[in-house]
């Protein structure tokens, strides 16, 4: 009998881009649009949520105890719940996902508009600022160190948690695994963890370099 | 001038923070309010330009009921000065002092122009202006902050215990700043603190307000230190009255003789010591151009003979006075005698 290597080169060379659907390009496409969806309609979503927590503070506690107990179930439910009503589409996993990423994403902006200083708030008020440009030119700004810590989770997060979607076969990379364990075939699995954790350091990179752009007073001052 | 008739705040669980405050803050000049925490000095503050609401009572700038105005465009119209500098963090140091022209509309590049004027004026290095504000010391953020306050050109300042977090140090250098803007500026302020000392060096008038918000007492800060209405404004302004109120005495007037030969002077004329047996002994000097009579008295003490040397501002010697120079001035600027005549004048306590 000959020995199985752990990664067959010349399987993911034929397989890389072969045109069909399970082709590992395609797969990756998949997964990149499945796991940043998610983020995106969480943070259109949570922005305003995350703003009215901070304004009406009694709406905070019930927003986050049922994020909370959403990002408590097991996905697997979630996916079986939304099965019923979006069947196997790429919806079901982009919704539960959204929800996931909300749990992160709606702390994070309420957060974040509570780092911003007392004082610093105060002075926007007595040099005449109107509530709406004060919201946009200095509270939003200042919160943007905290949101995008928020950001970084949710974006990590929503890439590792796409591949539960395999169950339906919209896992993008995840089916890989599927496919590997049903031929006890190790290359895909190895393929597909690869690549999810190269993702998942790329965004993150990404977006740490964006804060940097974005927030250049902030380095120094979280040093401080 | 800002005119607070009868103005109270109270808050809803019935705390009074000011309580049928009245008063008059002249125009062209600082006015401090002063007091223990919890005295009302902050609200009464902010109720002028409407961070806070009185309940009662009207509060007036030249006239004109502040309820009367948007408080967005009051507040542009009146700088305000706080604690912790309150600066922008997200903001170079040039936007942050371009703010209240920004808000006003100005375009980007006149209000950049105004807000490096500022930073001048405010003794700045034009350098700091690409800077952040975590780039800056806590004294330097606090000239921003005044810069900022002053971008429009506002005729009230509010300052709200600006030097009251930089070392002891800073503060004096930023008082005296304050001092020498102001007498270039000639803004309108009203400046709050818990410092005795600050209040009595900045202002030309005195606000003393007490717990529960009451006015204390208002006066200029001499008459305060010689005439406190009662004894908490006595126990407030705390020891060494009499000494700190000759520094609101100008040494001008101190009557100067010529130098005697033991006072050694280098070839400028400046004073090195006084002879004594087998060397200098120290000596004390005091510019009377620019100095108090504490000043003088200060400087007749530091000399064991008790004579103290008048300089002019390049440190030359210009003449000296004897303890009995100063003694003179001291008595013809001895506080006023209350009640004249009365027995009860003799027998107050002093």
């Amino acid at each position: 009998m000959i020995e199985e290597p752990l990664v067959r080169w010349d399987w993911i060379a034929r397989n890389w881009d072969s045109g069909s659907p399970s082709a590992i390009s395609t797969l990756l496409e998949n997964h990149v649009v499945t796991a940043f969806l998610p983020v995106l309609l969480g943070l259109v979503v949570a922005l305003p949520l995350g703003l009215a927590c901070a304004r009406w503070r009694w709406l905070y506690q019930p927003t986050a105890a049922l994020m909370n107990v959403t990002y408590s179930l097991p996905s697997l439910v979630l996916f079986s719940i939304f099965l019923s009503v979006t069947g196997l589409t790429r919806a079901t996993v982009v919704i539960p996902l959204t929800f996931f990423a909300l749990a992160v994403l709606i702390p994070a902006v309420v957060d974040g508009l509570a780092s911003v200083p007392d004082p610093v708030r105060q002075s926007a008020v007595a040099m005449g600022f109107r509530p709406a440009r004060r919201l946009l030119r200095v509270e939003l700004p200042v919160a943007v160190p905290v949101v995008l810590a928020g950001l970084r989770i949710a974006t990590v997060s929503s890439i590792s948690l796409v591949s539960v979607g395999a169950l339906i076969g919209q896992g993008g990379l995840g089916n890989l695994f599927i496919d590997g364990w049903q031929r006890q075939f190790y290359t895909p699995i190895v393929v597909g963890i690869a690549l999810i954790v190269l993702l998942a350091v790329l965004a993150d990179g990404l977006l740490v370099l964006a804060q940097r752009l974005l927030t250049p007073w902030s380095r120094a001052r979280s040093a401080a | 001038m800002i005119t607070f008739e009868g103005v109270t705040k109270r808050y809803r669980d019935g705390t009074v923070a000011v309580d049928d405050l009245s008063l008059e803050v002249p125009t062209g000049a600082i006015t401090v309010f002063v007091g223990p925490s919890g005295c009302g000095k902050t609200t009464s503050l902010r109720m002028i330009n409407r961070m806070i609401d009185a309940t009662s009572g009207r509060i007036a700038l030249d006239g004109q009921d502040v309820r009367e105005i948007d408080p967005p465009t009051l507040r542009r119209g009146i700088g305000y000065v706080i604690q912790q500098a309150g600066l922008f963090p997200h903001r170079k140091i040039v936007d942050n002092v371009a703010t209240v022209p920004y808000l006003l509309g100005w375009n980007k590049k006149k209000a950049r122009a105004r807000a490096m004027e500022l930073l001048e004026l405010v003794g700045l290095d034009a350098g700091l202006a690409n800077r952040y504000p975590f780039q800056l010391s806590g004294g330097q953020q606090q000239r921003v902050g005044v810069a900022r306050a002053l971008a429009a050109d506002p005729p009230v300042l509010l300052m709200d215990e600006p030097f009251s977090a930089v070392d002891p140090v800073v503060r004096a250098s930023l008082q005296d700043e304050l001092l020498r803007l102001q007498s270039e500026l000639r803004k309108t302020i009203v400046f709050v603190t818990h410092d005795i000392d600050e209040a009595v060096k900045l202002g030309d008038t005195v606000a003393v307000l007490r717990v529960g918000g009451r006015l204390a007492q208002m006066a200029g800060p001499a008459t305060l230190l010689t005439e406190p209405a009662d004894d908490f404004v006595r126990g407030f302004l705390g020891r060494d009255r009499g000494i700190r109120r000759l520094s609101f005495i100008s040494a001008k007037e101190v009557r100067l003789g010529p130098a005697p030969p033991d006072l050694v002077t280098d070839g400028d004329g400046r004073p090195l010591g006084w002879r004594t047996g087998d060397g200098l002994a120290a000596y004390g000097t005091f510019d009377p151009e620019t100095d108090s009579l504490r000043a003088a008295l200060d400087a007749a003490l530091l000399s064991p003979n008790g004579v103290a040397v008048a300089v002019d501002e390049e440190g030359r010697v210009r003449g000296v006075a004897g303890r009995d120079a100063i003694d003179d001035l001291l008595a013809e600027y001895a506080p006023p005698v209350r009640g004249a005549g009365s027995a009860a004048a003799e027998e107050a306590p002093a």
